[in-house]
This record gives structure tokens, sequence and C-alpha cells, in this order.
């Protein structure tokens, strides 16, 4: 046990150093952060070269990488070239709107796929299974604009018209610290969210509940005299549940870097929209701390996905 | 009865025998069977040729000119008998967009696919047939580009590509070089699970009973590779990879609509639906139910398709046949 943890945390350092050596390289060639910073009128070269030495941009790439390496292992992920705030700060401020509206969107994505995934498996081939197969299979090939674009021209811009009730598009500027606008704010991107997602879990909870179905022992516990429902709650959805634990799992880490896509349209300020905005500037340190953020959440989550994976399945032996 | 007799009746005997169908079926005609037996699956194919067929007739009927000039005395005209999709806000005929846009979607679609199956088979194969230390650092750095969240990874490489982007020529046709970038750039982050697929089928393959009779009777590793591994992963990577041309054409729409792929004048189904967004609270819904309508249609056939061949291809299921 002890030795597959230790083996797996050296190869996690392994990928997190590939992980951060990539992305330096790639951030190097994004954007020429001179040509933003270093611009204005009347600059001499003397100038520009002093800007370059201050942002650290004079130095060769793998000393910069290095350094910044260095640093970053002392929790220091370095100044923001535009606003000059650590990044970390810039993360601080952006990671809590990111969480509410992912880990809201989260709680309803499971909770709604679990009993879509279940109902749908029982009644294998009725006229509910059927729309809510074919539902799901629509809402897995949609692109999450789609949604977004719906849900504001009907319940921001419509709704509006009508002298109704209406919720906001996201254009406007909002304090998040009120939180009845906050919530007003909150129901749309995560409405979006939680119809995409749980097109997909729901589709894979239910074709592992079948297969859990059809297995011997869901018969002895029928054969058992065991009502349909304690078979179900006790015996086969136990079971199924694993795989769909391990998915969320495994995607769990990936909230943290926020859902870019819908950040935008909704003009949500999270972790998603921090990275695109200073991408867009060529603000190599904030782009590089989101990317080390968010990549190093995924590699450790995934080791601690596997290793509580052996608790709750006593079947599987770590090697 | 001589043997001679005997020997030319059991010819019309056997060719009775395949006229009933007794003679065994190859696995390219049991694939198909089982696929043709898929309802939701022939569902699929023939969507996608019917959009194939609307965006071919479709170009050959309206000229590109008309797609991409735009008439600023008609802006954002709600769908009419002339227009009936609509115009968009420079004047362009929503339809005609959608035709053209259409091209270069699937365009990009399908090569980006292409350039994903081939990256992802390489990194994927090579790591199975060697193994060892070529193995383990291909499988770090495929792990490494799965563990950042694909749209950062896809925004700064498309940054990385596009900054001189030079105009294209191709059959006599001007395209913006960013299809090209497009293209690139999805190929370049989505091979990672292909890759995965590739090297798992590979190695349990090798374990088969069959391999160790062809090694036993001298057969090289290349050879080995080339007759035996790549042929029975065939099928799993055009599984992987139709279900990878729904993920290819929904990453395009994404890129486009974040701005960072294909640019104006060239019309993309995920452009048309960047350009619509700042205009859904002037109540233009036609400018973005359309293209995504079409997006919607050809990602769910895509897929509908991919499933029926994953059960298609797949020798343990019966459930079709």
């Amino acid at each position: 046990m002890w030795t597959y943890i230790s083996r797996r945390l050296i190869q996690a350092l392994f990928i997190l150093l590939i992980i951060t050596g990539v992305c330096f390289l790639l951030t190097h060639y994004s954007a020429d952060p001179m040509s933003q910073y270093a611009n204005k009128q009347g600059m001499t070269a003397a100038d520009r070269a002093a800007i370059a030495h201050s942002l650290g941009l004079d130095q060769p790439l793998p000393v910069q990488y290095v350094k910044w390496l260095w640093l970053a292992l002392h929790g220091n992920l370095g100044n923001s070239f535009f606003s000059r705030q650590p990044v970390l700060t810039l993360i601080k401020e952006r990671l809590p709107l990111t969480l509410i509206l992912m880990v809201t969107a989260e709680i309803f994505i499971i909770i709604i796929s679990l009993i879509l995934g279940t109902v749908s498996a029982v009644k294998q081939y009725s006229a509910i299974d059927n729309i809510i197969t074919s539902f799901s299979f629509i809402g897995y090939s949609m692109p999450i604009f789609f949604i977004a674009f719906a849900g504001i021209q009907i319940f921001a811009v419509q709704f509006k018209a009508w002298g109704l009730p209406y919720l906001p598009t996201g254009a406007d500027i909002w304090n998040p610290k009120n939180l009845g606008v906050l919530i007003r704010h909150l129901v749309l991107p995560v409405s979006c969210l939680v119809i995409i997602q749980v097109a997909g879990y729901s589709r894979f909870l239910r074709s592992s509940i079948l297969e859990v179905l059809g297995l011997d022992y869901v018969r002895t516990a029928r054969a058992k005299g065991l009502s349909e429902r304690t078979m179900l709650l006790k015996h086969a959805l136990r079971n199924a549940a694993l795989p769909f634990i391990t998915i969320i799992g495994l995607d769990i880490p990936f909230l943290l870097g926020g859902a870019l896509v819908t950040e935008s349209v909704f003009a949500w300020p999270g972790m998603g929209r921090l990275f695109w905005e200073y991408a867009q500037r060529g603000d190599f340190p904030v782009v590089n701390g989101v990317l080390l953020l968010t990549g190093s959440a995924v590699v450790f989550f995934t080791i601690i996905v596997d290793v509580l994976y052996t608790f709750v399945d006593p079947r599987i032996r770590l090697s | 009865m001589t043997n001679q007799a005997e020997s030319t009746n059991s010819v019309p005997v056997l060719k009775a025998e395949a006229a009933g169908g007794m003679m065994p079926l190859t696995p390219g005609q049991l694939v198909w069977r089982r696929f043709r037996k898929h309802r939701m699956a022939l569902v699929g194919a023939v969507g996608i040729i019917a959009i194939v067929v609307f965006i071919i007739i479709g170009s050959i009927v309206v000229p590109e000119a008309a797609a991409n000039a735009g008439d600023l005395h008609n802006r954002m005209i709600a769908p009419t008998a002339a227009h009936i999709f609509g115009t968009d806000s420079t004047g362009r005929d929503v339809l005609n967009r959608i035709i053209y846009g259409g091209q270069i979607s699937l365009m990009i679609g399908i090569l980006a696919v292409l350039l994903e199956v081939s990256i992802g088979t390489v990194i994927g194969g090579t790591a199975a047939f060697y193994g060892g230390w070529v193995d383990a650092v291909l499988m770090r750095f495929t792990e490494a580009m799965l563990s950042i969240p694909s749209l950062f990874l896809l925004i700064v490489l498309a940054k990385v590509l596009g900054h001189d982007i030079p105009t294209l020529k191709i059959l006599g046709r001007t395209f913006s070089g960013s299809v090209g970038i497009v293209i690139i750039v999805i190929g370049l982050t989505s091979w990672m699970y292909l890759a995965r697929i590739v090297r798992s089928t590979m190695l349990s393959l090798r374990e088969m009973d069959y391999i160790s009779a062809s090694k036993s009777l001298g057969a090289s590793n290349i050879r080995i590779f080339f007759t035996h591994l790549v042929p029975n992963t065939l099928g799993i990577i055009v599984v992987s990879s139709t279900l990878g041309l729904a993920g290819a054409i929904l990453t395009e729409a994404y890129v486009s609509f974040l701005g960072l792929g294909v640019q104006a004048p060239t019309a993309t189904w995920g452009n048309m639906m960047q350009q619509a967004q700042s205009f859904i609270s002037q109540n233009a819904w036609w400018m973005w139910v359309f293209p995504s309508m079409f997006i919607v249609l050809v990602i769910l056939s895509v897929n509908l398709m991919g499933d029926g061949l994953r059960d298609a291809f797949d020798p343990h299921s019966t459930r079709h046949l």
C-alpha cells in the first residue's frame, strides 16, 4: 500500500514537471508581453531593457523556468505583469466565485443524475426510460452555449419584455457579496452546467446499473425474497455507484479551472475568466499559476481517488 | 456411384450452402450486419448524409460571396421568405452562412480527427510496441496533457500558433489561415484518450495465444505489429474517431465562440454563435438558433452512429445479431 502510494507520488512529481515545462514553453511563445507592457511612445531601448529586466524576461527561458519553479515550490507564484499583484492574491479573489458556481452545480448534477439514471435503469425500455435516454442523448450532443443562449433569451430577454420577474443576463455589473443578487446570477449558469453534465452522467449510471442488475447476486437477492426496493438500494446501487463515484472524483479537480465557456457567456468572474483575460494579455505568471494549480489538483486527486477506491471496493488490490 | 460423380455432385451442394448464408461471414460483413440492425445508428448515418447533401447542394446553388458579403440595408431581419433564416448584424444571410460555415466546420472536424487519430495511434502504438522506459515516458506525457483542462491548453496553443496568419488559397478559394491553425490545435489537444485506448488494447492483444503462436513460427516483432496488432485495433480506432469527430466539431464551435478560432469573414457555426451572442438582448434569436441547431444535429447524428459502430465492432455483442 505505502509502496504503491509513494510510487504514485514520485510519478506525480514527474507529471507535474512535464505539465509545468510544457506550459512554460507554450505560454512563452503564446504572446509577446513586451509589446503589451513596453509600447509607449518615446520609449528608448534602455527603457525597454529595464522593463524586460524587471519582468525577468531578459534571461534565457530555462533560467526563467527554474527560477519560477523554485519560487513556486516555496509557495510564491510570482506577480502579475499587468497588475503587479501576487498571482496567488488574484487566484484567491476568483477561486471562491468559481467554487460557488461549480459546487452548487455539482450538487445538483449528482442528485439529479442519480435519480434519472436509477429510474431509467429500473424501468428499462419503458416510456419514461425512453424519454430520459433520448433527452440525455440530445443533451450530451449539445454545445453548452446553445442552452445558455436559450436560457438568456427566454428567462432574461423575453421575461423582461413580458414584464415578468426576469433573470440577469450577466452583462451587468453586480456585487457578489449580496446574497440575493448572487443567487439571481447563479440560476442560469448553474442550470446550463447541470443540464449538460446530467446528460452524460445519467447515461453512464444507467448502463452501470443495468450491468449490475444482470449479475447472479442480484438474482440471489431477489430469490431470498428481498423487496425490489431493498435489493436495489442495498445491493445493486452500491456496486453500480462505484464507477460513478470514480468519474465524479476524477472530474472534481477540473472544477477548479471553472467552466470557461459558461463563465464567459454569463460574465462570471471565476477562474476560467481569470485565465482567459490574462492569457489574452500575455500575462505569463498568472497563466502559469492557474495551470500549475489545476494541474496539481488533477494529478493528486487522481491518486486520492485510486487509493480511496480500495477502501470502498475491497476486491481491488493496489500493485 | 463413382468417386468422380460424388465430387461433381458436391459442388452444387456447396453453392447452395453459400447461398443459404452458411458460409462463415468475414469480420467486415459481421460488423456491417450488426450495424445495420442498430436502428438509431442508421438514423445517425442518414442524418449525416442529409446534412452533407444539404451543404453540397447549397454550395452549388449559393455563391460564396453571398455568404460573406453583407448588405447593410438589411441588417438583422427576422426570418422572411427572402431570408428564411433571417440576416445577421451586418446583413448577411444566415442560411448562406450556415451552408458555408458547415463546409468549414465539417472540414475542420474531419481533418482534426485525422490528425488526432494519427498522433494517438503512433504514440499509443509506440508505447505498447517498445514497452519499458519508452512506454513510461510516453504515458507520463499523455497523463500530463490529460491533467491540463483542455480549453486552457487549447487557448495557449491557439495563441502560440496564431501569430502571423497567412491566407490560404485552396481550389481557387481563399480561406483565413486560422482554419489550418484550428485543425492543428484541436488535433494536438485531443489525442490523449485515443493513445491510451490504443496502448491498452495492443497490450492485451499481445498476451493472446495467437500472438505466441505467431512468435513461435518465427514472425518478427514488426510483422506481428502490422499483421496482428494494428488490424485488431482498427475497430476501436474507427469507433473512437467517430466519437472524436463529434468532439472536434464541438471543440471548433467552442474555440471559434471564444474568438480564437476561424476569423471573419469566413463563417463557421462556432463564430456565427459568437457574433450572435452580442445580439441576444436585441431579440435576434434567429442568429443563434439556426447555427446551433445544425451543430446539435451533426453531433447527435455522429454520436448515434458512433454508438452503433461501437456495438457493431464489439465481438462480444450479440445484442443486435
